[in-house]
């Protein structure tokens, strides 16, 4: 009885462990389709971050991460998707605003919001922290000077 | 023991389907709740609803298995928030869905939306915080015969109204799109090819047999079509779309020219930009003539049953007094516009860009009224004027000058500089009820100091000066966050300049809110200021108020 008991606790334990992320096509700046489910990064964390070109505080996020993003690569081997959710009237804004920004970031676009609804976003700024497996380990919606700090810590603990 | 047992399975099964995180099916969602009570305050004019409480509320509920995936909506007006469509009231469900995807079929059955290259014929979408809906409620198709082709159908019937549920309106919406993606159906030949493609064609019809006129006889199925091109050659980019609709006469009661008219519609749009790391330019012109496409040709509300989107070439601002005073709408019946953007990053360690380079980006848009030779034929055929691609009148409906200098100071601080120049012709845009010619600065100045590594504060200081409408106002905003969880923000718009003494008034209101993960919750008091919110060109007034919100956010 209590192998049965263990093995059905064992199967609850396994089955928590697994996530996908949302099968949705998506174009990046260059109009090449990404699909979201199809995406990894060799095991490595993927930081989601959904923004967009009239979001202030989004960008003052994917600012100040782009100023550590070597760092972070480097120890971490984290690759952030900046996820535009701007629509048809914004969405030219997006490729010169990164590359002016400089931002080496994947960049997809959103413009129909089916990323951003399949992901539950209510409004943005909204990061998702992704661990090697697909499983999101932390999300924030909102941003504060500070709070990449805490993505920070995050982000090394589940790279350990 | 079999109870146990028992127990478990259906605690396991239960918490495979109900957990986020399991294999046999996937349950999220997300939460919205906003209230409102109102106070009264007759000086500012505040809206008083003889409910004194508003609340709007909103649960997405999806769940996923695989390639299968349905989700409802459940929305909740009680009574609709001040400055929200009167026509959503009560309580129920206001979107479901059942769809399927594999690699190369989708299929879609409910509510869906869905937008054609740059939605001009064809957009349905959510814009949640103008009380914008418009999802079509029917069946999607999408299919890639190959690698680079995509292929969508769709028909259904438009969200328009929620009482208590959802409410579609009458007509019927049938639209077809394909796309081809020249770079990924000839891999093997353009693979270090330069030069990156695409193509895109799109159908639009509707049927409605609402007419409201015994007078005229009015089209009961109407096309609209599309083409566009996007190309792209290193680091040049160049999109252009044009779009065609088929006589669709819609009333207007205030201008006969516009009243019932049997024209063609037509749409060209360009966009061509250049960039590279650290410069982009980038340069657009629209041509829109008579481009209103309802799925209904009876009086609706402003952003009721539209089909087409007609997007804004201006850029968004965010800043409080050059968001809400003077903003631009899209105007349905014509349009020349250009905008033209300069971004640019002065480098680190340099003279002019300090310590850490600074970011410079100046926008330029103007949009004017087509200029229209009317053709006396409103006795016979209707098509009461003519225009000609890009050629434009005197009236300027709305210029936007602006400047944005955004520095790093130091590691503690941060500055942000603005300046924006409008010409506001409100006599066509009618959104300001001055209904004459506005021209007004502001200047914005926003420091943010990183106290430590915790905390934050954050001073906003903006200004505009006019000497019509209402005047000159001035706005200061202390915001202190303490990371990652709270924030409090205090601030004050005055309305100083105002000719009427009696109107220069103080609008003070204080915020604080609670932030863990995707929860977030927030309170705010005060007055605020009658304004104009808008996405993406498009507009709803919102009325002055007094008293206290509270709202809440949440994903799981």
């Amino acid at each position: 009885m209590n192998k049965i008991f263990l093995s059905l606790s064992l199967t609850l334990i396994i089955s928590l462990g697994y996530s996908q992320l949302p099968n949705i096509n998506l174009k990046d700046v260059n109009g090449v389709t990404k699909n979201l489910s199809k995406f990894s990064n060799n095991g490595n964390p993927i930081i989601i971050s959904f923004w967009a070109t009239w979001c202030k505080p989004c960008k003052a996020e994917l600012n100040t991460i782009a100023e550590e993003y070597d760092d972070w690569t480097d120890e971490t081997g984290v690759k952030l998707i900046a996820v535009s959710i701007d629509d048809a009237r914004s969405s030219t804004r997006v490729e010169p605003y990164i590359n002016a920004q400089g931002w080496e970031y994947l960049v997809l676009l959103d413009p129909n919001g089916d990323l951003k609804r399949a992901m539950n976003v209510n409004n943005v700024p909204h990061t998702f922290l992704v661990d090697g497996n697909g499983k999101i380990v932390w999300d924030h919606n909102n941003y504060s000077p500070g709070d990449e700090e805490e993505l920070y810590e995050e982000l090394v603990k589940i790279s350990k | 023991m079999k109870k146990i047992i028992l127990f478990f399975l259906i605690f396991n099964l239960s918490a495979n389907v109900f957990s986020q995180e399991t294999s046999p099916g996937v349950i999220s969602g997300n939460i919205q709740a906003i209230g409102q009570y109102y106070q009264e305050d007759t000086l500012i004019n505040a809206a008083l609803p003889d409910h004194l409480y508003g609340f709007n509320g909103f649960a997405n509920i999806n769940f996923q298995k695989g390639d299968f995936r349905a989700g409802i909506r459940y929305e909740s007006y009680l009574n609709t928030l001040e400055g929200y469509p009167t026509s959503f009231s009560g309580t129920g469900i206001g979107y479901r869905y059942i769809s399927w995807q594999n690699d190369n079929v989708g299929v879609t059955i409910g509510n869906f939306y869905d937008q054609f290259g740059s939605g001009m014929i064809f957009r349905a979408y959510e814009e949640r915080q103008l009380g914008i809906d418009n999802s079509l409620d029917g069946i999607k198709l999408t299919y890639e015969p190959l690698k680079g082709i995509y292929l969508k159908g769709m028909i259904g019937k438009q969200r328009h109204m929620f009482v208590d549920g959802l409410v579609n309106g009458n007509g019927i919406v049938r639209a077809i799109d394909g796309e081809f993606n020249l770079n990924e159906l000839f891999e093997d030949s353009s693979r270090n090819s330069k030069l990156k493609g695409s193509i895109g064609a799109s159908f639009v019809s509707k049927f409605n047999d609402d007419n409201k006129t015994p007078i005229f006889n009015l089209p009961k199925n109407v096309g609209s079509s599309s083409i566009r091109l996007n190309l792209r050659y290193n680091k040049i980019r160049f999109n252009g779309e044009y779009v065609h609709k088929i006589n669709d006469p819609y009333p207007d009661n205030q201008n006969e020219n516009f009243n019932y008219i049997y024209k063609n519609g037509e749409g060209l749009l360009f966009n061509l930009g250049y960039s590279t790391k650290g410069f982009a330019v980038d340069f657009s012109a629209k041509h829109m003539d008579n481009m209103l496409w309802r799925s209904t040709n009876v009086n609706v509300g402003p952003t009721d049953l539209l089909i087409g989107y007609l997007p804004a070439l201006t850029k968004q601002h965010t800043y409080n007094l050059a968001a809400t005073l003077y903003p631009y709408a899209t105007n349905f019946y014509g349009e020349i516009a250009y905008q033209a953007d300069v971004l640019f990053k002065i480098p680190k360690k340099t003279l002019i860009g300090g310590k850490y380079g600074t970011s410079v980006s100046i926008n330029f848009a103007t949009d004017y009224t087509p200029e229209r030779t009317f053709i006396d034929d409103m006795d016979g055929a209707r098509t009461s004027y003519t225009t000609r691609y890009f050629a434009k009148s005197d009236s300027l409906l709305f210029q936007d000058f602006n400047v944005e200098i955004k520095r790093k100071i130091n590691k503690k601080l941060k500055l942000n500089l603005n300046y924006f120049n409008f010409k506001f012709n409100d006599d066509a845009v009618k959104v300001a009820g001055y209904y004459k010619m506005i021209y007004a600065q502001i200047l914005v100045l926003d420091l943010t100091y990183k106290i430590n590594r915790y905390h934050s504060l954050r001073f906003e200081t903006q200004g505009m000066w006019t000497e019509q409408d209402k005047g000159n106002w001035a706005f200061g905003q202390i915001e202190y966050t303490f990371s990652p969880h709270w924030y409090l923000a205090i601030l004050d718009q005055y309305n100083y300049g105002n000719k009427n003494i009696e109107k220069r008034i103080h609008y003070g209101l204080i915020s604080g809110g609670y932030i863990n993960g995707s929860h977030r919750f927030s309170l705010q008091y005060g007055k605020q200021r009658a304004g104009v919110f808008c996405v993406g060109g498009v507009c709803r007034a919102v009325p002055a108020s007094n008293g206290l919100i509270f709202s809440f956010t949440s994903s799981f």
